[in-house]
């Protein structure tokens, strides 16, 4: 069953699960959902922009990504969840680069492989693509990862320390930028949040530390990746949204297990404190 | 026991260099003046308390001293190699994020083991260290916060209304706190707070805000200010309060809530 495709297939998968489920953590501590989904929507304008300039597409969907990132950053300024202000960004991105890519006359192209990925068409140099950008995210996540930690819990903290947040802050905008760019040939841009997102919200519930949480959603994410290709192939799903639907069943399967463990905990717990009175 | 900070150490010797010196400053936020020429200085081991009304730009000008805000006019020099701790007034902890309090010492920078373990020891809070920041009640969220800010041991510890949500005794307990922490690290602290009978007894230095430096100086001084009684009103606590046994935190039977600046 490993045929050649179905290797390339799953090795781009897990580039991107290593990249994404670490960059997640951070969309997920610092509420940055509907910037990444303006981010990964972005990604159909850098199609577009392939389109109109015979420009491979990973580099301009880069661009564009970096391009909507740093528009949405200066559009919401230092506040973050500016929900309307990122909603209109995100949604009009993904109307405009649909319009712009059919204006370009390309009726044939399959939109739907933009939308939803296209795993299976993954390339050798796809996948080395895949790779570099990959390392790229995990190398810069785990040199910075202590100040991008203290500026996501308190950009004054990390002031107070001599530290600028703000290259911080920069710093993780061209990590999720690169993460759009590696991920749209494996789920698509509707997907892409979903892959950041889940993972580590499927952590979340079984962690204490934030490494830890970090550690265990890159764990699920490879799990998701790797049971997602597995169930496409058996009944000939679309790849994308199999692996993001294992990653919400793991979801619901932590979740579930953390509330078990937790009523187990009460339950030995008064079992366990010695009666005083006799 | 007297809360009278020179009763532990002497005073800070003038000639010595101010750590920082804020000259002229003017912050403009959201093009709103925020605050307008302010000049204070701050000396090696003096304990400087900032008062005054909500909005007053107390937390703004804590914020200018870290660097966090941007100035519009004059100027802020801080002591080569300025080592500040600052304890945030807020510090949002979203739920996603899991945080021990032990960690939670480790940034920006990760502390030595020892280290760690004494900031924790010194704040009494060793035994909460394995327990997650958010589910600390917020006293004990303040000394922890408190113990992260000590790990640099800084030069000038920047405290944001440090005792809000304390009951008296936790109030009391937390100023004897600061007070050995300035006489062990020999570490200047400036502070804000609302509890203004705390404050008069406690501090070297008050300094009242009000968009501008209403007026500066050691309690006693700053308690026979017709600023400061224009401000907080006739029963503010001055002179007399000074005296005051330090376990007698409660403003007295029949003072004008508004004493505590409680809206
Ligand atoms: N980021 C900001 N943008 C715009 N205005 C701000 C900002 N931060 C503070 N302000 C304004 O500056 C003024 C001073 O705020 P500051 O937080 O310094 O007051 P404060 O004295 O600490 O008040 P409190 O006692 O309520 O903590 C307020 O009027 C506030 O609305
Ligand atoms: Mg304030």
């Amino acid at each position: 069953m490993l045929d050649d495709f179905f290797l390339r297939a799953l090795l781009a998968a897990l580039g991107v699960a290593l990249a994404a489920a670490p960059m997640g953590c951070f969309v997920v501590w610092r509420r940055m959902a509907y910037f990444g989904d303006a981010t990964a929507h972005a990604g159909i304008l850098g199609i577009a922009l392939a389109l109109a300039t015979d420009m491979p597409p990973m580099p301009a969907v880069l661009i564009a990504a970096l391009a909507m990132a740093s528009a949405a950053t200066a559009l919401t300024g230092r506040a973050r969840a500016m929900d309307t202000a990122l909603g209109v960004l995100a949604h009009s991105a993904l109307a405009a680069g649909l319009v712009a890519v059919a204006l370009l006359g390309h009726v044939r192209l399959d939109l739907m492989s933009y939308l939803f990925g296209d795993i299976l068409a993954v390339s050798k140099g796809d996948l080395v693509t895949i790779w570099v950008g990959a390392a790229l995210v995990l190398a810069l996540l785990v040199w910075r990862w202590n100040p991008l930690l203290a500026a996501t819990l308190s950009p004054d903290l990390a002031r107070a320390a001599g530290r600028n947040p703000r290259h911080d802050a920069f710093g993780l905008t061209l990590a999720l930028a690169i993460v759009v760019a590696v991920a749209l040939k494996v789920v698509g841009v509707l997907l892409i949040t979903a892959l950041l997102i889940l993972p580590a919200a499927a952590a979340r519930p079984l962690v204490r530390t934030p490494e830890a949480m970090a550690l265990v959603a890159t764990v699920l994410a490879v799990a998701a990746a790797i049971g997602g290709l597995e169930l496409a192939f058996a009944f000939d799903t679309p790849a994308g949204p199999s692996i993001v639907c294992t990653a919400a069943g793991l979801f619901v399967v932590t979740t579930a297990l953390a509330g078990l463990i937790r009523a187990l905990g009460r339950r030995t717990g008064t079992g366990a404190v010695p009666r005083t009175d006799g | 026991m007297s809360l009278r900070a020179a009763d532990i150490l002497p005073g800070p010797v003038p000639a010595a260099a101010p750590l920082v010196r804020i000259s002229n400053l003017s912050v403009v936020l959201d093009r709103t003046p925020v605050l307008q020429d302010v000049s204070l200085t701050i000396a090696r081991g003096e304990i400087v308390t900032i008062v005054g009304r909500n909005g007053s730009g107390k937390s703004t000008l804590l914020r200018s001293l870290i660097g966090a805000v941007r100035i519009a006019a004059g100027d802020i020099q801080r002591d080569p190699g300025l080592r500040i701790g600052y304890v945030p007034q807020t510090l949002t902890l979203d739920p996603t994020l899991p945080m021990t309090a032990r960690r939670f010492l480790d940034l920006p920078r990760r502390a030595a083991r020892g280290k760690a373990e004494e900031a924790l020891d010194r704040t009494g809070t060793a035994h909460l260290a394995r327990r997650q920041l958010a589910d600390l009640s917020g006293g004990q969220r303040q000394r922890v916060l408190l113990a992260r800010a000590l790990l640099g041991r800084p030069d000038l510890l920047l405290l944001d209304e440090p005792t809000q949500g304390l009951d008296a005794e936790g109030t009391a307990s937390f100023y004897r706190l600061i007070e050995t922490t300035r006489r062990d690290l020999g570490c200047a602290v400036v502070m804000v707070s609302h509890d203004l009978d705390v404050v008069m007894a406690a501090s070297d230095r008050v300094v009242v805000m009000g968009g501008r430096v209403l007026c500066d100086g050691t309690p006693a001084e700053v308690g026979a200010d017709p600023a400061y009684r224009a401000l907080f009103g006739a029963a503010a606590p001055g002179m007399a309060v000074l005296h005051r046994s330090g376990d007698d935190l409660h403003p007295a039977a029949g003072q004008p809530l508004g004493l505590r600046l409680a809206e």
